[in-house]
């Protein structure tokens, strides 16, 4: 399959060498490098320990500035993500405060989480947000993989290419984190902008938010720049889409099951058939 | 309807029933013993494919709404937090609903071109076909609808594209313009009615539907040798014949469709569906749902905004008058060796006209638009009518039967 993927890929990109077709069909970026998540592929799953290690960089980093309002701390514990002990998950609630209220004399007050809370945002409101981020608010990440995408290909190969490696969504994150540049000679600066190959127009407001050694991972895996980039787009993967476990799981027996029917569907018709001359 | 069967039931309470409201001896008659043509291929099938996926679609939905809100501050969280994360198999339900809609269209496109390749249409079921080309346009409208109720970014700035081509129309365009969003914008109102009109057309389609399927029932079915059945040698009864055909080819269209449902849930879709509609902010590219990018193509190949709009409805309401624009007395393409090349070139310039849909309408792929929409009228105005005259078909059996079993074999028999 792999090796399709790539005839394929390869086959694309040769023919828009050949007709110059730009790779770009909308602001010019660069291709999110390919990597292979564990998640990837029929029977992918995620990696409990990279989602927790992602995590962690969501919450130490991320957090910050960027909200993620469809996670619930339960979802931390909940079969087919990352898994934390429901006693781990209660614990990581409790070291957020949560806005709560009105209480018996209508005042509002905050408490520690619990696990049927959302993960609270960083700011009160989106003006808060804007003001504090030079006017740009940054996204809810909440669905983020499946928001973005990490490749452009010209037209006659991209539905193709799509089809077997995905919109490249957790490509796009992981190399977007990890892919801050110089600016290239000859580029105009842009004042209050970061340049970044791989974002669309390669100008973003984002800063690097990640530099390496920004966490300490409890299994010892070493934090470098490109571990935590890949480790929190897994995550995000994974807060993008919390029922991918349970979906391909059912897939495979709903496939299996009308596989069965089918061929039985045929037996049958084939014995009425063959009753009569058609 | 060919009348009354007149099977006798043996069950007392049903022929008590049946000599009270003969709802028996009709299901009998209409769906047992219905004479159906022996010669069906697999591309017949479609039609108990497109029943099967509009009631996919009818269950489904009914299910989704009971968990959705249409209100523009709650709608997208209604459907990505609580149907896709916390309702039991919630994200099962709206991949099946969502994907339901392209496999809907995928079918009825076959359903149609194959319509065309074996001259469905003509003479006596012009009415079959006529509401046939309603269905479709009511199929448009209700997936249009449904494709703006998760109130994305691709939801909200379709709507705005697609609502403000009635705006194109002199004098009583923004009128109708601002009746359709019930505002001064697309806003709540909008996403409300849109809700109620997605509710309300799925069951005026089911109701098409039953026409469609009482006029086909008239006539009887057309054939791929497009002869009218003469005798009962030349059919066979639907049960179990066709309901056991039917029965595994719809098998066999639910596990592709489950395939992308499974793994690939989002593949049909647009990416930028997953941020929230913002009014302030304007994707890129905005691109309608695959199934519309022919008729999008046509839109915006014109340089006039009203030209477009006027050309892209004309597309579909040619349709209507398909069964007088074909002079050619034989049905089917099997037999008509001219018409059945015209018939893959327009199959061809359709797809084109999807690559363009999905592309900016500017330099080549404008040109390319343009030519492939000109070539649609050339040849449902120009190419089928003159095809009559000129095209010198192919011998024909005399009947079902002689095409099946041979000439010798039948004249053995007879």
């Amino acid at each position: 399959m792999k090796a399709i993927i790539r005839l394929f890929t390869a086959l694309g990109l040769s023919l828009a060498v050949i007709t110059g077709q730009a790779m770009a069909s909308g602001s010019e970026r660069k291709n999110a490098e390919d990597y292979d998540f564990s998640f990837e592929g029929p029977f992918g799953k995620f990696d409990r320990a990279q989602l927790q290690r992602g995590w962690l960089v969501y919450k130490e980093v991320c957090h910050n500035c960027h909200s993620l309002k469809y996670i619930r701390f339960r979802n931390l514990a909940e079969p087919g993500g990352p898994e934390f002990t429901e006693k781990q998950a209660k614990a990581i609630a409790a070291e957020f405060e949560v806005e709560d209220g009105p209480n018996d004399e209508g005042e509002m007050f905050t408490r520690p989480g619990r696990l049927s809370d959302a993960v609270p945002s960083p700011y009160p409101n989106e003006e808060a947000a804007k003001a504090a981020n030079n006017g740009a608010v940054p996204p809810d990440l909440s669905l983020i993989v499946k928001a973005r995408e990490g490749w452009d290909y010209p037209w006659y190969i991209s539905p193709i290419i799509k089809l077997f490696k995905g919109n490249g969504g957790a490509e796009y994150v992981r190399s977007l984190i990890a892919g801050y540049q110089d600016p290239p000679a000859g580029e105009e600066v842009k004042e209050g902008l970061n340049y970044n190959p791989y974002f669309p127009g390669h100008w973003l407001a984002m800063p690097p938010p990640l530099a390496g050694e920004d966490v300490e991972y409890a299994d010892g895996t070493k934090p470098t720049l490109i571990q935590e980039a890949t480790d929190v787009a897994a995550f995000l993967a994974w807060a993008s889409m919390p029922k991918m476990e349970e979906r391909k799981r059912i897939g495979l027996m709903a496939l299996l099951y009308m596989g069965v029917f089918a061929l039985l569907m045929l037996m049958v018709k084939q014995a009425i058939w063959s009753r009569i001359k058609h | 309807m060919s009348g009354h069967s007149t099977y006798e039931f043996k069950n007392p309470v049903a022929r008590w029933l049946d000599s009270r409201l003969p709802i028996l001896s009709v299901v009998r008659a209409q769906l047992v013993d219905f004479p159906t043509p022996r010669n069906l291929n697999y591309w017949w099938t479609f039609g108990g494919i497109l029943a099967t996926m509009l009631a996919i679609q009818i269950i489904t939905g009914i299910v989704l709404v009971m968990h959705y809100t249409p209100h523009v501050d709650l709608a997208f969280t209604s459907v990505e937090e609580t149907i896709m994360r916390d309702v039991n198999y919630g994200w099962l339900i709206r991949w099946m609903h969502a994907n339901g809609a392209s496999f809907f269209f995928i079918a009825v496109y076959i359903h149609i071109f194959r319509g065309l390749y074996y001259g469905s249409y003509k003479s006596p079921r012009e009415v079959l076909w006529m509401i046939g080309v309603i269905i479709f346009i009511a199929m448009m409208a209700t997936a249009f609808m449904g494709y703006v109720l998760p109130w994305g970014q691709m939801s909200y700035w379709g709507a705005v594209v697609i609502t403000n081509l009635f705006s194109a129309f002199p004098v009583i365009g923004d009128p109708i313009v601002k009746w359709l969003w019930g505002g001064f914008s697309v806003g709540n109102p909008t996403l409300q009615r849109f809700f109620s009109l997605h509710y309300l057309l799925p069951f005026v389609l089911a109701a098409l539907v039953f026409l469609h399927i009482w006029a086909l029932h008239v006539t009887g079915n057309n054939n791929p040798d497009g002869i009218e059945v003469k005798s009962e040698k030349d059919t066979v009864p639907f049960h179990p014949y066709y309901t056991m055909k039917d029965l595994f080819a719809i098998v066999v269209y639910l596990m592709v469709y489950a395939a992308f449902v499974f793994y690939s849930p989002w593949y049909l879709g647009h990416s930028i569906n997953f941020a929230p509609a913002n009014p302030m902010s304007t994707p890129a590219h905005i691109v309608p749902e695959w199934y519309f990018l022919p008729f999008y193509a046509m839109l915006r190949a014109i340089p006039s905004k009203l030209g477009g709009v006027v050309v892209m409805f004309a597309s579909i309401i040619i349709l209507f008058f398909l069964p007088w624009l074909d002079k050619s007395k034989v049905k089917s393409a099997k037999y008509r060796p001219l018409y059945r090349q015209f018939f893959w070139l327009l199959v061809i310039v359709c797809i084109i006209l999807g690559i363009c849909g999905s592309q900016p309408p500017e330099g080549a792929w404008l040109r390319v638009a343009q030519l492939a929409t000109a070539w649609y009228f050339i040849h449902f105005l120009i190419i089928l009518p003159l095809l009559g005259f000129l095209e010198k078909p192919k011998p024909m059996p005399s009947s079902i039967a002689e095409a099946v079993l041979g000439k010798d074999e039948e004249a053995a028999k007879a």
